[in-house]
Order: C-alpha cells, then structure tokens, then sequence
C-alpha cells in the first residue's frame, strides 16, 4: 500500500488518475481504517486528504450557507459556537456516530461516503438539503448528497472522484430540523432507524419540509409523501398521523438482528412525528 | 516496501521513527517506541483501550495511522505521571480499587485526563457518556466513575 498525503485537491485527483488497484482517501479513518485492519478493503493507494487546505475548518460563506470541510470532526461540528445554532439536527446527528474517541476523527464526508443506510447523519444532510462539490479529472461540480449513496458501501463517485467539501444552506428564518435514532441502548449503537425533519414556518404553518429516514432501504430515503403530509398544516395531529403513515409506507427495510420489517415500519413512523415536533419546536423559537 | 519517515511528538519529546504505510500509530507506539501503556483491545475503535490524544483531541490510536502522526502531536499515558508522583487521577484509581486486569486502565485514564481538561465539573451522566467507548469487563465501571469524580472535585478544590 502507498501512503500519500497530497496539499492540493488537484494533487489528490492526479494520484488517484494514476494509481492502479484499489484507491481509497483517508480523512476520519473510522471506516477506511477499519476495513483496513480487517482486511475487507486492502487499499494499494491510500490518500489522506488531512493537508489539503481549508479541509479542517467550518466557514460561514457570505449568502449564508455553511462550507464544512471534508476533514472536519464530529467533535470540531459538536464545538462550533454558531453551526449548531443553524443546524442543530444536522450537528446532534453527527454527534450520534460512535464514542468520543470516534468522534475525535469521524467525518460528515466520510459517513456520507462509507454509504452505510444506517450513517445516523446521512438522513440529516438529505433533509437539510445538503450539497457536495465533487472534484474529479474534469473539475469539480455540485452534487445533491441524496445523489451520492447508491446502495450499502456504494456511492455514485467516479473512480478518481471525491468529495471535496459539504455545503449547507443557509437556515433563513423560522427553520428548524431534528434527527432521532432507535437503539437498543443509550450509546454506542447503530441505529435501527433514523429519521431526520427539516422544515419552515410561515406564522405557525408548515411551507417547507423535508423528511428523511435512515436504516428502512439500502439508502437513506427522501420521503416527500411525508413532507407534503407536514406542508400547509400547524402540525396538528391530522398532520402528524399522515406524516407517520407516509413515513412507514416509504419503508423497504430488511429484517435482520437489529430489528424486523414490522418493528422498523412503525418505529420509522414513531420517530417522524417525535422528530417533526422537535423541528416544529425549533423553528418557533427562531425569529 | 519502503518505510515511511515521520516526525513527531510524543509526550512533549521528538520523536522519529520509520514505519510501513499500513502500521497504525498504536503498532508504532508499542512496537517501535516500547511505550506499551496503550493496549489493543478490539484493534477497530470500539474499546477504547488504546485511547491517546492527538494535538490534544482524545482518538483510538488504532484508527490512526503511524504516518498520521508526522508534525502532530500525541500524548499517551506514559506521560500522566511526573516522574514518581503519579497524576490524581491515577492516584484515585488506585484508592478506589477503580481497576482490575488493568487492561482498560491506560485508555481510561487518558480519555479522563482528556474530560478533566475541557470540563473540570462534569457531571455523573457526563462521565459515563465521555467513557463510553472505553470498555471495561472486570469492574462494572462504577469505582471507576466514583474515582473520576472524587478526583475532579480534588482538582477544583486544589485549583
């Protein structure tokens, strides 16, 4: 294996047209690490994005919306004085991966790219309506992150493609959003189902939604059934039922040891309306 | 293959050593410096067992690669102490029986040196969320977490 950790993305790019085998890039290395070790995925090119410039930091651009760098922890989203203010489903949805010591090197990028259908943030990012530049041997161009996962471990990225930063819109007024997870237990757990709300206010009704569920299909799932169950009401629970009807319905998971077709189902549309009221909420209390 | 270079520093001294593109910094760690305090438990970040800080961020050394660590810096337990006088933590751990095989005791005792220095009043349900990737199957945690705040109030007292 060959270990390169390039300055520029451009650099990045040109190593990964070059190599032969198995490329992978290492930011986090919560995954690529793992799989690594466990010999699942024995790289012959591995690069760590860590020295490109900007990777590392958050940065609040002039329309409003967040840049979050490819390298950025868990923990360095957790710490932002402002981001969580913004975003603080996106935020708690990343804060869920793993122990403190994971969260000291996991990346959004990267829970976005292992592709996993339980990543706890990839809900998140769908429902905020996240968007990736991609930088590949023809530049870079902007993607959907709902675009990005194709199946578990798959992504849409082009050999020699990669994620080269995460935007975030801006949160504009009365916005709120949430994600929740069913475990098990309390930490330290995949999620069984995840399920992510982002939505507006105009007075007290609904304008915009986005729904999301985690851990129900081999991908993250945009539910806009659900959405425009939220869309036009006050969240009263009309709304509510309709919302967790869409949500079950937009269902495909598979029974396995952590949970069965049925229990997935419904905790899917449990966790819509709970994760629906906490947005509600938060919307609210902005101006 | 040929062997990576790397600059660093590990509990405040400069280091150098050579290592394959594969070795983690916890191989690097035990194999080439002999600093064996960090331990490996699981080898995939779920134990805690190897826990260091890198540039003062508390990781699994096992989830970093040896040539990660070029420029950074990384403190692991062999570096608590200050020669002879232990640090309070490991003090407390030793008073309050907080430890058994010892397996765990290192990482433990590194990711709560690491809690202290952020947050030097946690609460209880704090501690336990902080530790939670570190695993311990002798004690049952509850001597450890009862080490952890009777040494905090001792450092807020003595600060």
């Amino acid at each position: 294996m060959q270990y390169h950790s390039p300055g520029s993305f451009e650099d990045a790019v040109a190593i990964a047209g070059a190599a032969s085998g198995t490329t992978r890039f290492l930011a986090g290395g919560t995954d690529v690490l793992v799989q690594l070790r466990a010999d699942i995925v024995t790289p012959d090119t591995l690069i760590d994005v860590k020295k490109i410039e900007g990777v590392r930091s958050i940065t609040r651009e002039a329309d409003g919306d967040w840049r979050i760098g490819i390298a950025v922890s868990g923990a360095e989203m957790s710490e932002h004085p402002e981001l969580g203010a913004d975003w603080p489903g996106l935020v708690e949805a990343m804060d869920l991966v793993g122990s403190t010591q994971i969260q000291g090197r996991a990346t959004l990028t990267g829970n976005l790219c292992n592709a996993s259908p339980a990543a706890d943030s990839v809900p998140a990012m769908f429902a905020a309506g996240v968007i990736a530049s991609v930088t590949g041997p023809q530049g870079t161009r902007q993607v959907p992150v709902t675009e990005i996962p194709t199946g578990p471990g798959k992504t849409s990225l082009k050999p020699g493609e990669l994620i080269s930063a995460l935007h975030v819109p801006a949160r504009g007024a009365r916005g709120g959003d949430a994600y929740l997870r069913f475990i098990p237990r309390t930490e330290m757990d995949i999620a069984v189902v995840g399920c992510a709300v982002n939505l507006r206010l105009d007075g007290d009704t609904i304008s915009e939604a986005r729904v999301s569920l985690g851990a129900v299909a081999p991908t993250a799932l945009l539910v806009p059934e659900a959405a425009e169950a939220l869309i036009g009401t006050t969240l009263d629970e009309a709304a509510l039922e309709a919302l967790a009807t869409a949500a079950a319905d937009a269902c495909k998971p598979i029974d396995d040891k952590r949970g069965t077709v049925k229990f997935r189902t419904h905790v899917a549309g449990v966790l819509a309306k709970r994760a629906a009221r906490i947005a509600y909420d938060r919307a609210r209390a902005r101006a | 293959m040929s062997k990576i270079h790397v600059t660093t520093t590990v509990n405040g001294d400069a280091v150098e050593f050579l290592c394959d593109a594969r070795e983690t910094l916890l191989d690097v760690l035990r194999d080439r410096l002999n600093l064996t305090g960090a331990k490996e438990g699981c080898g995939t970040g779920d134990c805690g067992a190897c826990s260091v800080t890198l540039d003062g961020r508390l990781v699994c050394s096992c989830l970093v690669l040896g040539a990660e660590a070029e420029g950074r810096e990384i403190a692991t337990v062999e570096g608590m102490a200050n020669g002879e006088e232990l640090h309070p933590l490991q003090q407390k751990f030793i008073e309050y029986a907080a430890l058994q095989c010892g397996i765990c005791t290192p990482g433990i005792l590194v990711a709560t040196k690491a809690l202290l220095e952020r947050n030097p009043d946690p609460t209880e349900t704090e501690v336990r969320y902080w530790l939670a990737g570190n695993l311990c199957r002798c004690t049952g945690y509850d001597k450890i977490i009862r080490a952890v705040m009777d040494t905090a109030a001792d450092m807020r007292e003595a600060s």
